[in-house]
């Protein structure tokens, strides 16, 4: 069921079929019309394509998802770093060490790395962030592994960027 | 194929008719078959491929849920389509999914007999509320070791399967009451009832009784009870409805062989005109059960529900019922002739009509509840069965559906004011309007059509759009596949004045009932996930920090993990031969269709297929010194392969301790 890039990344590979199979049809269509029109079709679908590109939003280091800003306090929220780490043992220690890579990368210094922003939308929206974020997208290519939608909420997700600065805290 | 063991199947559930239905098929059969083909091409419309055609990516428009028959599970399809989405391991060990194979499933197909490994799935239910289907629960009786089954909706997964005492061939169940608060079910085979049933079997008539049960289902939970039994002449029970609307506080069990014959039934239970429709008022009996007049039956059966939370089903052994005499509840119990052998007794949306379907009978007749209530109240009665006063038939009738065809079996409702009956015999579905009788239509279905259903068609509003035919026989509709050949369904719409065949699709077992409802009804309670946060499964880890090994004298005890893509641990060693060892595995993974699967060479179980957040136990013990990998069994992501580990095996006199790792390298 599942091909190599995990779930979201398998539909989303099923979706393009599906666009390049209506694709295909709407050419056979024009086919019978006329030969001619076909090729017009084409050139349009490759020149559309060509134009999206550029018209992506610039990125600005906060990823993609649920997250456009977060305030983060100078001092760090005891409460919040202890939560925090419980929800990190259980739904991201399987695949993440804060010193040494594991299934991910190490997390150490990954707030000096990256915004607060980016982090809770990668926790948050992983197979979106590696399909749409460049520097996830890397990471994806890195890693050869599917970062695991962990059904985290924005409070929890809160709770583990704050784990993860007292890491980087001194 | 008059000697095929599909012919002889069906002499089990068909009983009396099978001499005249092998007639009916070997005269099919000598007909020219293009002559058959000729008449399936007439009778399909010419726009059938548009209306059944799901695109790709696209969902169907209803959930219809069928009976798996004797392969004892249910199994879910998409309608208009006709694509299978899954099948429900519900009587039947499911080794795919480890149903009835790992230790937390083990105890769901626990009864007073022992663990029994299979199951004849009959006819499911939605669970309703206003007499409408809510979306809520199924529920699917069980015939063989009479049981009925609860699978909740949002997980389709069956959490509940209760015994059902003194009873023998639970076939008239479940049929709910409009509000679900009862399930309900009856006896085909009357058996030895109470202390001594050590008795020779022609004493039939005298020590064989039916009963009829009232299973109490919880308002919020769905959870069973059986609340009481009535017990009955022991005639053979089959078919049953509850009544809705004005006819709600009642219940209808068919039966026949009230010959009260134990022998060559097909020839003797068939003698009499007219066998019955027993009419229960539940109510009544609700309030003499409240009144104290219900005994303490001693009683031998086997609750078994599962603990959502803890992953785990648990089983329970209940000693009583509570039993109810018709000679103590006067006004309880009433028998309605019926012609003749009748198995199907449907009751219209209004609930004010009540079609009964004598199997060898030449017409239909359609009670009504009002003039019932008149008869009783006038004690119109034309005499009594052991005590039980038998209704005259022309006070409760109000008429009959001439010449309908041979062998009507089931009918269903649309919400045009119409009926669907099947006919077993003729091969057909007779359309006809409930208000006149009058025939409308006729559909032939191939072949041997048992029962039907219409999309809500035994609700208070049936959606309607749809009949669907359940088929017995198949024989050259699809590809051979040798001696057993696949059974069938067929889907024909009756949007229009005339019935209109879209599709033939294949189904698992034997198809007896299904019930088919909107998908939104279904879909907003779906579950994606279990919540770790909420897993209390005594051997649950929720941290690769937790994983462990126990030994307790022979039994090894793994705690371990999965998440995409290593098990932790994934090297143990120190197990030894003839140790038990129980593996279990806590998936970690919080995201909707991500499980994992467990399998270890040479293990005489089935695999695990763990959802994610749920604990899912294997048990092994194995027998031979060695190294034996253990790997993931369902695709998980690209590192899939390397989803595996070891685990030792040492001699039975090893004094290897135990010792668990993960991801460490060697170090010479």
């Amino acid at each position: 069921m599942k091909n190599l890039y995990g779930k979201k990344i398998s539909k989303a590979i099923f979706i393009s079929m599906i666009a390049f199979n209506i694709f295909l049809t709407a050419c056979e269509k024009e086919d019978t019309k006329d030969k001619k029109n076909d090729k017009t079709t084409t050139t349009q679908e490759t020149s559309t394509q060509a134009v999206a590109t550029p018209s992506e939003p610039i990125d600005d280091g906060k990823g993609v998802g649920p997250i456009k800003s977060v305030t983060i306090p100078t001092t760090l929220d005891k409460k919040l770093v202890e939560e925090g780490k419980k929800i990190f043992e259980m739904k991201c220690s399987a695949c993440h060490n804060i010193d040494t890579k594991k299934v991910g990368p190490a997390l150490k210094g990954v707030i000096l790395r990256r915004k607060p922003e980016w982090i809770m939308n990668m926790i948050m929206n992983p197979s979106g962030m590696t399909q749409k974020d460049p520097t996830a997208k890397k990471l994806l290519g890195e890693y050869m592994t599917q970062m695991a939608d962990q059904t985290i909420d924005e409070k929890s997700a809160r709770t583990i960027l704050e784990y993860l600065r007292s890491n980087d805290t001194k | 194929m008059l000697f095929s063991k599909k012919n002889l199947t069906k002499k089990i559930s068909v009983g009396a008719t099978l001499l005249l239905a092998t007639f009916v098929i070997t005269t099919t059969g000598c007909t020219d078959k293009k002559d058959t083909k000729t008449k399936s091409t007439d009778v399909i419309g010419s726009d059938a491929a548009s209306k059944v055609y799901v695109p790709p990516g696209k969902m169907d428009e209803l959930y219809a849920f069928m009976s798996g028959g004797f392969s004892g599970q249910v199994s879910a399809y998409g309608i208009p389509s006709g694509r299978l989405l899954k099948v429900i391991p519900v009587f039947s060990q499911n080794p795919e999914n480890a149903y009835g194979y790992s230790e937390e499933t083990k105890p769901m197909l626990q009864t007073s007999h022992g663990f029994v490994p299979w199951g004849d799935a009959h006819h499911p239910q939605l669970s309703m509320t206003g007499g409408m289907a809510d979306g809520r629960w199924l529920f699917i009786n069980e015939n063989n070791t009479p049981r009925i089954a609860r699978i909740d909706l949002s997980t389709f997964k069956t959490v509940e399967i209760l015994e059902i005492p003194n009873t023998a061939g639970s076939h008239g169940s479940p049929y709910l009451t409009e509000n679900t608060e009862y399930v309900i079910s009856n006896t085909r085979f009357s058996i030895p009832q109470g202390k001594n049933t050590d008795v020779p079997i022609n004493s039939y008539k005298k020590n064989f009784k039916g009963v009829a049960s009232f299973i109490k289902v919880d308002k919020d939970k769905g959870n069973m009870d059986v609340a009481f039994q009535i017990m009955l002449p022991g005639f053979d029970y089959d078919k049953a409805r509850s009544g809705k609307g004005v006819s709600h506080g009642w219940s209808f069990f068919t039966c026949y062989n009230s010959e009260e014959e134990h022998t060559m039934l097909e020839a003797n239970a068939s003698q009499k005109d007219k066998d019955f429709i027993l009419a229960i008022n539940w109510k009544k009996a609700e309030e003499a059960v409240k009144a104290g007049k219900a005994k303490d039956f001693p009683s031998d059966y086997v609750h078994n529900q599962l603990d959502e939370s803890k992953h785990t089903a648990f089983s329970e052994n209940r000693k009583t019922v509570k039993m109810l005499d018709p000679k103590d509840v006067p006004g309880m119990v009433y028998y309605i002739p019926c012609p003749k052998s009748p198995h199907g007794v449907d009751v219209n949306p209004t609930g004010e009509f009540i079609v009964g379907a004598g199997k060898l009978a030449s017409v239909i007749p359609v009670f009504s509840f009002a003039k019932m209530q008149k008869a009783i109240e006038n004690k119109d009665f034309e005499g009594d069965a052991q005590g039980i006063p038998v209704l005259k038939y022309s006070s409760v009738l109000e008429g009959e559906v001439e010449k309908p065809g041979l062998g009507p079996l089931h009918t269903e409702f649309d919400d045009k004011g119409n009926a669907y009956t099947s006919m077993f015999l003729s091969s057909e579905i007779v359309k006809w309007k409930v208000a006149t009788r009058e025939i409308l239509d006729r559909m032939p279905v191939y072949y041997s059509i048992g029962h039907l259903l219409v999309p809500g068609g035994d609700t208070k509003k049936p959606y309607g759009k749809y009949v669907i035919a359940l088929n017995k026989i198949t024989k050259d509709r699809y590809l051979p596949t040798g001696p057993e050949l696949t059974q069938s369904a067929q889907l024909i719409d009756i949007s229009g004045d005339k019935m209109k065949m879209l599709l033939d699709f294949p189904t698992i077992g034997e198809p007896h009932y299904a019930q088919a409802v909107p998908a939104d009804v279904i879909l907003k309670n779906q579950k994606k996930i279990y919540k770790l946060e909420e897993n209390k499964h005594p051997y649950a880890i929720k941290s690769e920090k937790e994983t462990k090994i126990e030994r307790k004298g022979n039994d090894v005890h793994v705690y371990f993990s999965t998440v995409r893509s290593h098990f932790s641990p994934d090297n143990i060693e120190g197990v030894k031969e003839g140790d038990t060892v129980y593996f279990h595995a806590t998936n970690l993974e919080q995201e909707w269709d991500v499980p994992h699967g467990f399998a270890v060479k040479g293990n005489e179980n089935s695999e695990l297929l763990i959802m994610p957040g749920e604990t899912s136990t294997a048990k092994w013990t194995p027998k031979k010194t060695g190294v034996y990998p253990f790997y993931c069994t369902d695709f998980c992501s690209a590192l899939h392969q390397e989803m595996s580990g070891y685990i030792r095996v040492s001699p039975k006199n090893s004094n290897l301790p135990l010792s668990f790792s993960l991801g460490k390298t060697d170090k010479k």
